[in-house]
């Protein structure tokens, strides 16, 4: 397994709400897990848990078998990549530059990157088509753009696994489209992924399995197919709304009633 | 294939403009001034410091005193000064991802001006002056991070707010000594120390100062290419596998050094810090590892010419103080217009 959690307990204050209420979950290589739940359930905070970028209360979290409580950043971080939402940064980077800075695990604290991660840099931002716009500030590209530089940038780690936190939002439907084709193309190359999404489709279309966080903290995993039923929907996000099965598609699509 | 990643392709011609300037002005700085000496006097009495090089004196004693005791030391803290509050600007720039914030932010020169009016006050020797402002410079940044540190970590906001409080604090411990002194010569004294002045600094001075400079420079120099991952804020940067708490400390530790160092022994020198990294960054772009050299070569010939301005425009001296703001405002400005806020 590449990603295992052993009874992960989350909250952020002492005797606040419990956010994660022990969670098990194991992701192993061309794995893909869709993560479902109502805003605030903590779908991020399972996945900087996950990141080792908040401690939990108790519980394991084990990369590769290895305990994080035992490793470094640098060590979890050539593991695991990290795709966060958006933003923009406050000084305008060359994409180049920007997608650069996912070496830093493998680059000492007191060097500088080396041809070799120049040269692996270069190779990712060919296979993600991004190589046309490697000069131009990150600040300056289009959020579709920016969202594949990220991913860019997740990859030159040479991770084995890359968690995404809600990596459509804010894109056009096109974009989502694209972003979604990348990470199943990720997937099939072996890396194992986490993504969190608001839309059941994105969870059908990517297969593998599905896990819904409710707002007790619990999260519900197994096969997207099985996971994914209409009862269970109307439940987690409060709302009417239909699974229907395309024949054109050759597979269910979640649709909303009429307003 | 580019394979340097640096954002504007500098050439080397503006580099070699950038390398060449602090040296010439401080050349510059030791034959100009009330007392004129050669151009080749200058030179001449240089290269007989040099051990193993005896050359004969065509020049007075008086000129040797001035060029080695009082202009060699005075120009070499200068471009120290320049060099040191310009990158210490820099790397907390990208630390606070904000372009404008200061080497002062963390409360440092409003501790050490409260150090500096104390000995003042006290009427200590001018020595222990500098080491009590010193240690007050270090105090000051000592309880922002202590206040600002929570559950093991030291969000930035935190910091800057912490910085705000303990910076309003030791002000007006600073306008309190101001209230109780002497309004005869000790207030005047105060206030003067605190427009700063390079010209005080003797060879002494500069012997114990100058290698801890060094060192915190060298240490700001060597982790460059991390600021720019720090810059993407304080997660990504951990979820990039960067300790971001080690890299504040350090960045913390060594700018309160230089910075510390700086208004012990000059004085408030306000305004370096925020233009001289803008400036380099229009000319070389944002990068860490281009900015922060450039930092160090421009910060060090604008606090050279300006300290040179201090002695020459007037007939008694201006504190540098004056000047930085007098220039450093306009010039902000300038940039801020020219940039048009964005910060490239």
């Amino acid at each position: 397994m590449i990603i295992e959690t052993e009874k992960l307990n989350f909250s952020y204050t002492k005797g606040g709400r419990q956010i994660l209420k022990d969670i098990n979950l194991s992701l192993g290589e061309g794995e893909v897990m869709s993560i479902l739940g109502p805003n605030g359930a903590g779908k991020s905070t399972l996945l900087n848990c996950i990141a080792t970028l908040l401690m939990p209360d108790s519980g394991i979290v084990r990369l590769c078998g290895k305990d994080t409580r035992e490793m470094k950043p640098k060590e979890v971080a050539s593991i695991l990549s990290y795709v966060p939402q958006n933003h923009v940064p406050a000084f305008s980077y060359t994409v180049f530059n920007f997608v650069l800075m996912g070496r830093a695990p493998k680059v000492g604290m007191f060097e500088r990157p080396k041809d070799e991660d120049f040269a692996i840099v270069e190779k990712t931002l060919e296979e993600i088509g991004l190589t046309e716009l490697k000069d131009k500030p990150y600040t300056e590209i289009s959020g579709g753009e920016r969202q594949q530089a990220t991913i860019a940038r997740a990859m030159v780690a040479q991770p084995k696994a890359i968690l995404f936190d809600e990596p459509t939002a804010h894109l056009d439907y096109g974009n989502q489209l694209k972003t979604l084709r990348i990470i199943k193309s990720l997937k099939e190359k072996g890396y194992a992924i986490i993504i969190t999404t608001h839309n059941p489709d994105h969870a059908i279309m990517l297969g593998g399995t599905t896990a819904i966080l409710d707002r007790e903290g619990r999260l519900t995993v197994g096969k997207s197919e099985e996971i994914i039923a209409e009862e269970r929907l109307r439940q987690v996000y409060g709302t009417e709304l239909s699974l229907i099965h395309m024949d054109e598609v050759d597979r269910d699509v979640c649709v909303p009633p009429n307003l | 294939m580019k394979l340097d990643g640096i954002e504007k392709k500098t050439s080397p011609f503006v580099w070699g403009i950038m390398i060449v300037l602090p040296f010439l002005f401080f050349f510059v700085s030791l034959f100009l001034g009330r007392y004129m000496i050669a151009p080749g006097d200058v030179a001449k009495i240089l290269l007989d410091q040099i051990p193993g090089v005896n050359i004969k004196p065509t020049w007075e004693t008086t000129a040797e005193t001035v060029v080695l005791r009082v202009r060699f030391p005075r120009a070499v803290m200068a471009a120290l000064v320049g060099a040191g509050l310009s990158m210490s600007g820099a790397a907390f720039q990208g630390m606070f991802q904000n372009p404008l914030v200061s080497p002062y932010v963390l409360g440092v020169s409003a501790g050490a001006s409260f150090g500096a009016a104390l000995g003042l006050l006290m009427s200590w020797p001018i020595w222990i002056v500098q080491i009590v402002a010193f240690i007050f410079g270090i105090i000051a940044v000592a309880i922002t991070y202590s206040m600002a540190h929570l559950y093991k970590t030291t969000p930035i906001l935190m910091l800057v707010l912490s910085g705000m409080v303990v910076s309003a604090f030791f002000q007006a411990m600073v306008s309190f000594i101001k209230f109780a002194a002497d309004d005869e010569d000790k207030l005047p004294a105060i206030t003067f120390w605190l427009m700063g002045s390079i010209g005080k600094v003797g060879l002494e001075d500069l012997a114990h100062s100058a290698i801890p400079m060094i060192i915190a420079m060298a240490v700001l120099y060597a982790i460059r290419w991390r600021l720019n991952v720090l810059s993407m804020g304080e997660r990504e940067a951990e979820s990039l596998g960067v300790n971001t708490e080690r890299i504040k400390v350090i960045v913390i530790i060594t700018t309160t050094l230089i910075s510390s160092m700086t208004v012990s022994l000059c004085g408030i020198i306000g305004w370096v810090g925020q233009v001289i990294p803008h400036f380099c960054r229009m000319i070389v772009g944002p990068n860490h590892k281009a900015l922060i050299p450039a930092t160090i070569f421009v910060g060090a010939t604008y606090i050279i010419i300006i300290d040179n301005l201090c002695r020459l425009v007037s007939i008694t001296e201006i504190p540098i103080g004056i000047l930085t703001s007098v220039v450093g405002a306009p010039v902000f400005a300038y940039l801020l217009r020219k940039t048009k806020g964005g910060w490239t």
